[in-house]
């Protein structure tokens, strides 16, 4: 057992550490630092500087035009990234349908989206969730019927999609549909990609308690989707979701935002007096140390995963303590300021660090129900690893 | 990085594992634990012969010079057998203090002796309160309270505060005049001594620097007292699971229940992160840089205790009833658990030391 990391990753770490620092523009720098959202060229911006250095798919093999990392090289460049406070990836291109296209996508698909994901040219957004399927995915009710025409066949889609994160940045969807009502829960499913500027396709904003618009309603009325656009084999879709959210949840423990974010906390603390307090300091002390022990854990996870190469249901536990530690985080350094907490977004109301931190303690609120509610993580626990 | 155990390390934990299943059964260390000393010379001597008494003496004393993954095995297996006998205090701790502090002709009396079970060796060093244990003119006055195994002790290692104003460490032979050990059982079937010193002759054995001595030897401690914390863990846990998918209510077995398999999901969470400090505490135990050093075993601590707290007592709550018995091994090591949390300072200290730690560093 050797806890250190090879002279390589170290040499590693330091590369990536200086990519950064030269390469981000100060501005994002100091909105990520501050918890402030970026917008669309933001995010792309970053994205198209790591594509030209070769490093726009942290998680994807060579074949693909990934750098071909292991998941410990991945890792640290998480780490580093959020460190140095470059913009986190958006994963529902990167994390999501691309493993899936590799995986399941015939090659036209492949050429067709995989290069367009890397380069930032297509925002992708992710159509599971329904009003009436939230933990319970399975029991999605959007509709695709296939029809065969002179044409091109095709399948016309209705239905409702919600909770889509930045879909009203996004040029495709990948979706969900059930294309056999007769079939038992699962089996009724496929896997359907639809570009948002077909026809039928309206986003409405959610705006969330913080005010901001991060997730939307996606309605999905007679819309034409052609035949080609079906990942795999129609009514087998489940078998991709599930393996897309397995890929879903790697780096999901986020510890690198975490260690950021601490960090931070540390910093207004610190300014703030507060870590003369006993009780602060030791609540602070808390969150440290579990942030110590689950950096530990998700190594051993990360170590476990090169042997057996798919995340598995021990990311379940980097999930809960991730999101945990997270929100624990953000509620320290909203209390942190005591009253300044409270006026709504006022830049000359306050320090400067305590425009958003009301606003971002109630964000993250959203860390321990997406992606998996932590409960169904606990359930997962307790099943698939406990057998219970 | 890379969370492997080498061959040997694993052929070592399975020597002590065996040696539970096989010579350590419940039945036998009820009999031993229900003894006049408390603790089996036999049992010692088998140890012995199996060399896991000579894991932490060097070799040059006829030891193996193992470090503190090969310590963090052995205890962890001992954990789950919930050995009686004083290993963490005789084999772990005393020859990691004498190999920091002793002279050479000291070491070479009592490190191959502690290597073959032929002496057993005990650090007193936490002072009762209100009474520390002061030296004048070489002789020491003042007592040690709960100084773990301090009954079975052929000598005892006792800190003192010298006339000089620093601390000494000096050897005190039990049975001589002055010196009087109270020995009892404590709550996890464990034995400990109140020492009380009144003018008891003594020898200095270090020649300055003790008090570093002390910390560094209590801190290799500590990391292996996590490694066994972890190892009842790991068979409270396993008995738990075991016990939900076999205990029937309502006519399904209990852990079918939603409620039931939340806590379970929550105990394996602390009992997860508390093995991540375990190896990260026996990697950094034996750190030259004592604030980095004791900020790691802290933040360790603080994981592991709270983590001993909530498995023993959710472990006792979903076994019910049974789970309060004596009859069951549950609830000894729910009380081994508990002795962890309070063992080498408690949570609340930890937490308060690391936070300090952390703004020095």
């Amino acid at each position: 057992m050797d806890l250190n990391f090879s002279p390589e990753e170290s040499a590693f770490r330091e590369e990536v550490r200086r990519f950064v620092k030269d390469k981000l523009p100060a501005p994002i720098r100091h909105k990520v630092m501050n918890g402030v959202h970026l917008n669309r060229d933001e995010h792309v911006l970053w994205q198209r500087t790591l594509h030209r250095r070769g490093w726009g798919g942290p998680g994807w093999p060579k074949e693909f035009g990934g750098p071909g990392w292991t998941p410990t090289e991945q890792y640290i460049f998480e780490e580093e990234c959020a460190a140095g406070g470059a913009p986190r990836l958006i994963s529902f291109g990167l994390k999501m349908i691309a493993p899936v296209l590799m995986a399941f996508g015939n090659p036209a698909q492949q050429q067709r989206y995989l290069p367009k994901i890397l380069s930032a040219e297509e925002w992708w957004c992710q159509g599971y969730s329904e009003p009436g399927a939230g933990s319970d995915l399975a029991s999605v009710k959007t509709r695709a019927v296939r029809i065969n025409s002179t044409e091109g066949d095709h399948y016309i889609v209705n239905g409702q999609k919600t909770w889509t994160t930045l879909g009203q940045y996004a040029d495709w969807i990948f979706c969900l549909v059930r294309t056999d009502p007769e079939a038992k829960k699962q089996r009724g499913i496929s896997f359907l990609l639809i570009d948002m500027k077909t026809p039928g396709v309206t986003v409405r904003p959610i705006i969330t308690l913080d005010g901001a618009h991060e997730v939307n309603e996606v309605w999905l009325e007679e819309v034409k989707v052609p035949v080609e656009n079906l990942i795999g084999e129609e009514n087998k879709g489940w078998t991709y979701a599930k393996f897309l959210l397995g890929h879903e949840r790697t780096n999901i423990a986020g510890i690198g935002i975490a260690k950021r974010e601490l960090a931070r906390l540390k910093r207004i603390a610190e300014a703030e007096g507060r870590l003369d307090d006993p009780l602060f300091a030791a609540r602070v002390a808390q969150v440290e140390i579990d942030l110590m022990a689950l950096e530990i854990t998700n190594l051993r996870v990360l170590s476990a995963e090169r042997a057996k190469k798919a995340p598995g249901p021990e990311a379940s536990i980097l999930k809960i303590k991730g999101t945990e530690i997270q929100q624990a985080i953000s509620e320290l350094m909203m209390q942190a300021v005591g009253a300044y907490a409270l006026p709504f977004q006022q830049d000359d109301v306050g320090p400067d660090y305590a425009t958003h931190l009301g606003a971002g303690y109630c964000n993250l609120r959203k860390l321990s129900i997406f992606g998996g509610s932590n409960e169904i993580q606990k359930n997962i626990i307790s099943q698939m690893i406990m057998g219970l | 990085m890379n969370f492997d155990f080498s061959e040997d390390q694993r052929a070592l934990a399975d020597t002590v594992q065996r040696f539970i299943a096989r010579d350590y059964s419940f039945e036998k260390r009820r009999a031993i634990r229900d003894s006049a000393a408390g603790w089996s010379r036999d049992v010692w001597q088998a140890l012995a012969d199996l060399g896991v008494l000579a894991v932490n003496v060097d070799e040059d004393y006829g030891g193996l010079g193992c470090g503190p993954q090969e310590t963090g095995l052995v205890m962890s297996a001992f954990g789950a057998g919930l050995l009686l006998e004083p290993y963490l205090a005789a084999a772990v701790i005393a020859p990691a203090l004498i190999r920091r502090v002793a002279s050479a002709d000291f070491q070479e009396q009592w490190l191959p002796n502690i290597a073959t079970g032929e002496s057993i060796v005990v650090l007193a060093h936490h002072d009762a309160r209100n009474e520390p244990v002061t030296e004048l003119t070489g002789n020491l006055t003042g007592r040690k309270a709960v100084v773990a195994h301090g009954g079975c002790a052929d000598l005892l290692l006792v800190s003192a505060q010298t006339a000089q104003g620093n601390t000494g460490l000096f050897a005190v032979m039990p049975g001589t005049e002055g010196v009087s050990l109270r020995d009892y059982p404590t709550l996890d079937g464990q034995r400990a001594a109140d020492l009380v010193l009144s003018n008891a002759p003594a020898t200095r054995i270090d020649a300055g620097g003790a008090q570093d001595a002390i910390d560094a030897a209590l801190d290799i401690g500590l990391a292996a007292l996590c490694s066994e914390a972890v190892g009842i863990m790991e068979a409270t846990v396993a008995a738990t699971t075991d016990y939900l998918k076999t205990r029937q209510q309502f006519g399904q077995p209990i852990g079918r229940f939603q409620a039931l398999q939340h806590r379970m999901a929550d105990m394996l969470m602390h009992m997860e992160q508390a093995r991540s400090m375990g190896y990260l505490a026996a990697m950094h135990c034996t750190n030259q840089d004592k604030t980095a050093r004791q900020r790691t075993l802290s933040a360790a601590k603080v994981t592991i205790g709270q983590a001993c707290r909530f498995i023993a007592q959710n472990a006792v709550q979903l076994h019910g009833g049974m789970g309060m018995t004596d009859e069951l091994i549950l609830s000894h090591w729910f009380k081994r658990l508990t002795a962890i949390e309070m063992t080498f300072g408690d949570t609340d200290m930890h937490l308060q030391r690391f936070a300090r730690l952390s703004r020095i560093a």
